[in-house]
């Protein structure tokens, strides 16, 4: 997806720069830019974080409601993801219906949680076969400076670490909503990393100029314990075997290393 | 999630049969469709995939055109006939994305900038689905680009690996990649040494991913190895033919 937006000139310098391990804003090659997390933002949602990484904002919100469960899984609760270009986040981006990129996001961090097994989706059932709770992540990108798929997935894992259910009780085979609200179960908490590559060289958190230079990014989400949950290559070009395997451990420092920001050691 | 279906069984055998490192049974065709510029149809296993190239040829609509290189769009579509439950015949996001990865794949094998200003419109059509189609759907794809006479630095070869019952397997068939513990696709160009798609769900600890990659990525070079022998049946065919009206 390499566009002609920025000069040759500056796509040279930003290469160039990395070629002798150092990047154009002045951080190291597996350094993220500045993160800063805020959660409950949104009263009307059951859970929302907005997440502002270097330039990049996402906003995420939460709602819950009560629908039907998938008939091949009649006892557990439904998980859906949906990601917007919001057209005031970038020249780039146009209202509309959303195109492969939002829904390549959505997917991927939508694949973080449900492959971590994030929410415990068992106890979203309240009428096995007929009523449960559907959670609803909305994934809302306000700026877009590069690496939305970190920036939303921490935002995701925020959001669902405040999100609250209402309460109910079950009346004659309906569901009646009670005041009062329970957490979500949120047993895992995946976050992902993306690496892009720059002639021959990984760097993490690759911002939108680096995006537009990259030959190719990799994102891997991992869950609490360390093991690889997800994953996505992007871009037009290829990585090595070699890399792939480096990019891993790579990955996997830096996960605990954003993990921490949103989950408190216990 | 209480206790399914058994995948592997106590002797390391797989639910059709096959070892942990083994795959299914692959049927490569080139040039089966009389229209397109390239084509190629698959079986692996029960897949059944049909792919074919149309171009280089005009942009429509125009303003997509790139100055610099052929626009290479992608599209891997189910019919909807292809699954246990009828599938609607519009695109889910599923298909969405995977045309997109699919398109990243192959973009890097073509030599695009030889034809500026052009579109490359490639189909990938699954009429029946077993597991494992995207891969699939790359390794028939470069073969259409192949027949198509499209310039090539290398022809793409995909196959998943995964994990099954605790056993790293290769090439995943449609209950191992449901029930399985996780499901790796890869496409590689073996000359090039170059991954050019690579996904990953489930869950694998970083020593059982690089297990299951360099197993998916042997099993990409030995469908490298048949995707050569069915570009080339198609020249002997037609040598055979033209030596026999020759006579």
């Amino acid at each position: 997806m390499t566009s002609t937006t920025i000069s040759r000139i500056r796509q040279n310098q930003i290469a160039q720069l990395i070629a002798s391990n150092k990047r154009l804003d002045g951080r190291g090659l597996t350094d993220y830019r500045p993160i800063q997390i805020e959660t409950g933002i949104i009263e009307k949602a059951e859970g929302s974080a907005r997440v502002r990484l270097g330039k990049t904002e996402v906003m995420v919100g939460i709602k819950i409601d009560i629908g039907e469960p998938y008939s091949d899984r009649p006892n557990e609760g439904v998980l859906t993801t949906s990601a917007e270009f919001v057209p005031l986040a970038s020249p780039e981006f146009e209202a509309g219906p959303p195109g492969e990129d939002s829904v390549e996001l959505a997917r991927v961090v939508d694949r973080g949680i449900r492959e971590s097994k994030a929410i415990d989706l068992e106890k979203l059932c309240v009428i096995p076969g007929k009523k449960v709770f559907i959670v609803f992540i909305d994934i809302y990108v306000l700026n877009h400076d590069g690496n939305l798929i970190d920036a939303s997935a921490l935002a995701a894992l925020a959001a669902l670490t405040n999100t609250k259910i209402f309460k109910y009780e079950i009346k004659d085979g309906e569901v009646e909503i009670k005041p009062g609200f329970e957490e979500l179960p949120l047993v895992n908490f995946p976050v992902a990393v993306t690496l892009a590559e720059i002639d021959g060289k990984l760097i993490v958190d690759p911002w939108l100029d680096e995006e537009e230079v990259m030959n190719a990014r990799l994102t891997i989400s991992f869950d609490k314990d360390g093991r690889i949950c997800a994953m996505q290559k992007g871009g037009s070009g290829t990585l090595s075997p070699q890399q792939i395997i480096e990019a891993v451990k790579i990955a996997k420092e830096k996960s605990e290393e954003l993990r921490s920001l949103v989950v408190k050691k216990s | 999630m209480s206790k399914k279906i058994r995948l592997v069984d106590e002797n390391g055998i797989r639910t059709d049969g096959r070892k942990p490192d083994e795959l299914r049974p692959i049927k490569l065709e080139v040039g089966i469709l009389n229209n397109a510029d390239g084509s190629a149809y698959i079986e692996q296993g029960k897949n059944k995939i049909l792919a074919a190239v149309y171009g280089p040829r005009e942009v429509h609509p125009r303003h997509l055109a790139l100055p610099d290189r052929a626009l290479l769009r992608c599209r891997y579509h189910m019919a909807p006939f292809s699954v246990q439950e009828r599938k609607s015949p519009a695109p889910s996001r599923r298909e969405v994305e995977l045309s997109k990865v699919i398109r990243e794949a192959l973009e890097p094998a073509i030599f695009l900038e030889r034809f500026p200003r052009t579109s490359i419109d490639l189909f990938i059509e699954v009429l029946q689905a077993d597991g494992g189609t995207r891969a699939a759907g790359v390794t028939v794809a470069s073969l259409a680009l192949a027949d198509a006479g499209m310039p090539m630095r290398d022809l793409v070869a995909a196959c998943a690996a995964g994990k099954a019952d605790g056993y790293i397997v290769l090439d995943l068939n449609d209950i191992e990649d449901k029930e399985g513990e996780a499901d790796v696709p890869v496409a590689y160009m073996p000359s090039l040494n170059a991954v050019g798609l690579l996904q990953m769900d489930g869950q694998l600890t970083p020593e059982e991913f690089e297990q299951a990659f360099n197993l998916a990525i042997e099993g990409c070079k030995r469908i490298y190895e048949l995707q050569k022998q069915a570009l080339k049946a198609k020249y002997l065919a037609i040598k055979e033919a033209v030596e026999e009206a020759v006579e």
